[in-house]
């Protein structure tokens, strides 16, 4: 049975400088950031290139940091057994917009529409972007740290 | 936030709809700020020594509790402890209660087994809106009768009593079967107290009323009828 290991963030950075420049911001040893304008071509770039091949994506999750708000994008390569976490800030409180990812992944479709929900961080390109779990109409977005 | 997004095919179809039903919760959410009161039984007194009264009553009771069919609502965990109630080991169908219909219209009882979410309250007040008369409700677990873990959270109703009048509530989390038994067996000794007859046209207090009436200023109009709809009235001036 073969391992899944997470691939080497530094050959993950070299290797996204390459397919989109000055996309990166900045990596430690377990993630690498990304600008969240060039989340679109980060991610068709994870997904279609051959050495990295990420076809398949676990999750993504945000957290409010109250200054930002981070957004995780858990990647696996189903051929390649490796992994890899890539995350990109928000910064501010109204109106957040990031480009959606649900072109490259499908398994986007509903975990976008849960973080606006519950976030309000909206999707642009999304094509069913609405609440998926509470009802049209509901005031604000309740994981929010200050909601309430 | 007046965002709305996404020009899909599935969006444009569903937007309206999905506007409509958040319309529908919300005013629900708005309308039910305070639980409503259980159904209490009041026994006039002078009903208490009617033996007609007690022995009808107590035939139609009884048949009643001895049949009671729930409705199949499980909304969450308690849902499984409702199930294990009504498998062979617990055996509901020691009371009659074995038949858990699919559809309220067949139903006298329901189990809100759960947590009830205020998404998932305007199919509640529904379902027991669907419901013949006379039925009963019970609360099961401490979600459905005050929220209990989630109470004060933003998407979960304070107590299924604020949607629809609750008779027996059993706490727990979740009861356990014999928990529930055990409510089931309280509803039956509630339901033993009911006086069906006591607003009938032909209950014996109001044909009392009526041959009374009849005897005094021998009017032979539908006496009958005029005594039923205000015979609480009269069972008031006859004590």
């Amino acid at each position: 049975m073969a391992i899944v290991a997470p691939v080497a963030v530094e050959n993950l950075t070299e290797r996204l400088q390459v397919g989109v420049p000055d996309a990166v911001v900045e990596w430690n040893n377990y993630a690498l950031w990304v600008k969240p304008s060039s989340i679109a071509p980060v991610s068709q770039f994870l997904c279609d290139d051959p050495e990295l091949d990420f076809k398949f994506l676990n999750s993504i999750s945000a957290v409010d940091f109250i200054e930002y708000f981070e957004l995780s994008y858990h990647l696996t390569s189903i051929n390649r057994h490796h992994t890899a976490l890539v995350k990109t800030k928000v910064f501010g409180r109204e109106n957040l917009s990031i480009s959606s990812v649900y072109n490259v992944w499908r398994g986007a479709d509903f975990q976008e529409r849960e973080i606006w929900d519950l976030m309000g961080i909206h999707f642009e390109g999304h094509p069913n972007m609405k609440r998926i779990m509470l009802w049209e109409g509901f005031p604000g977005h309740p994981l929010r740290k200050d909601y309430l | 936030m007046t965002m709305t997004g996404g020009e899909g095919p599935l969006n444009t179809r569903t937007w309206e709809l999905d506007r409509a039903e958040g319309a529908g919760v919300q005013s629900l959410r708005d309308a039910s700020s305070e639980p409503l009161s259980e159904p209490i039984l009041e026994i006039p007194d002078d009903l208490k020594s009617n033996l007609l009264v007690t022995s009808v009553d107590a035939l139609v009771n009884w048949s009643r509790k001895s049949a009671l069919w729930p409705v199949t609502f499980g909304l969450a965990c308690c849902a499984f402890e409702m199930i294990a109630t009504a498998m062979g080991r617990f055996d509901i169908a020691r009371f009659g209660m074995e038949v858990f219909r699919a559809s309220p219209r067949q139903a006298d009882l329901m189990i809100v087994a759960g947590t009830v979410t205020w998404k998932m309250a305007p199919a509640i007040r529904r379902i027991y809106d669907q419901m013949g008369d006379p039925k009963w409700v019970i609360s099961m677990g401490v979600c459905a009768t005050s929220g209990g873990p989630y109470f004060g959270s933003y998407s979960v109703v304070p107590g299924v009593d604020h949607i629809v009048p609750v008779d027996v509530y059993v706490p727990g989390c979740p009861p356990r079967p014999d928990a529930l038994l055990y409510g089931i067996m309280a509803l039956h000794e509630k339901i033993k107290k009911y006086q069906n007859l006591q607003n009938s046209p032909y209950s014996p207090v109001a044909l009392a009323n009526s041959a009374s009436r009849n005897a005094t200023d021998s009017s032979t109009e539908s006496s009958v009828e005029s005594s039923s709809d205000s015979s609480s009235d009269k069972i008031g001036e006859q004590a």
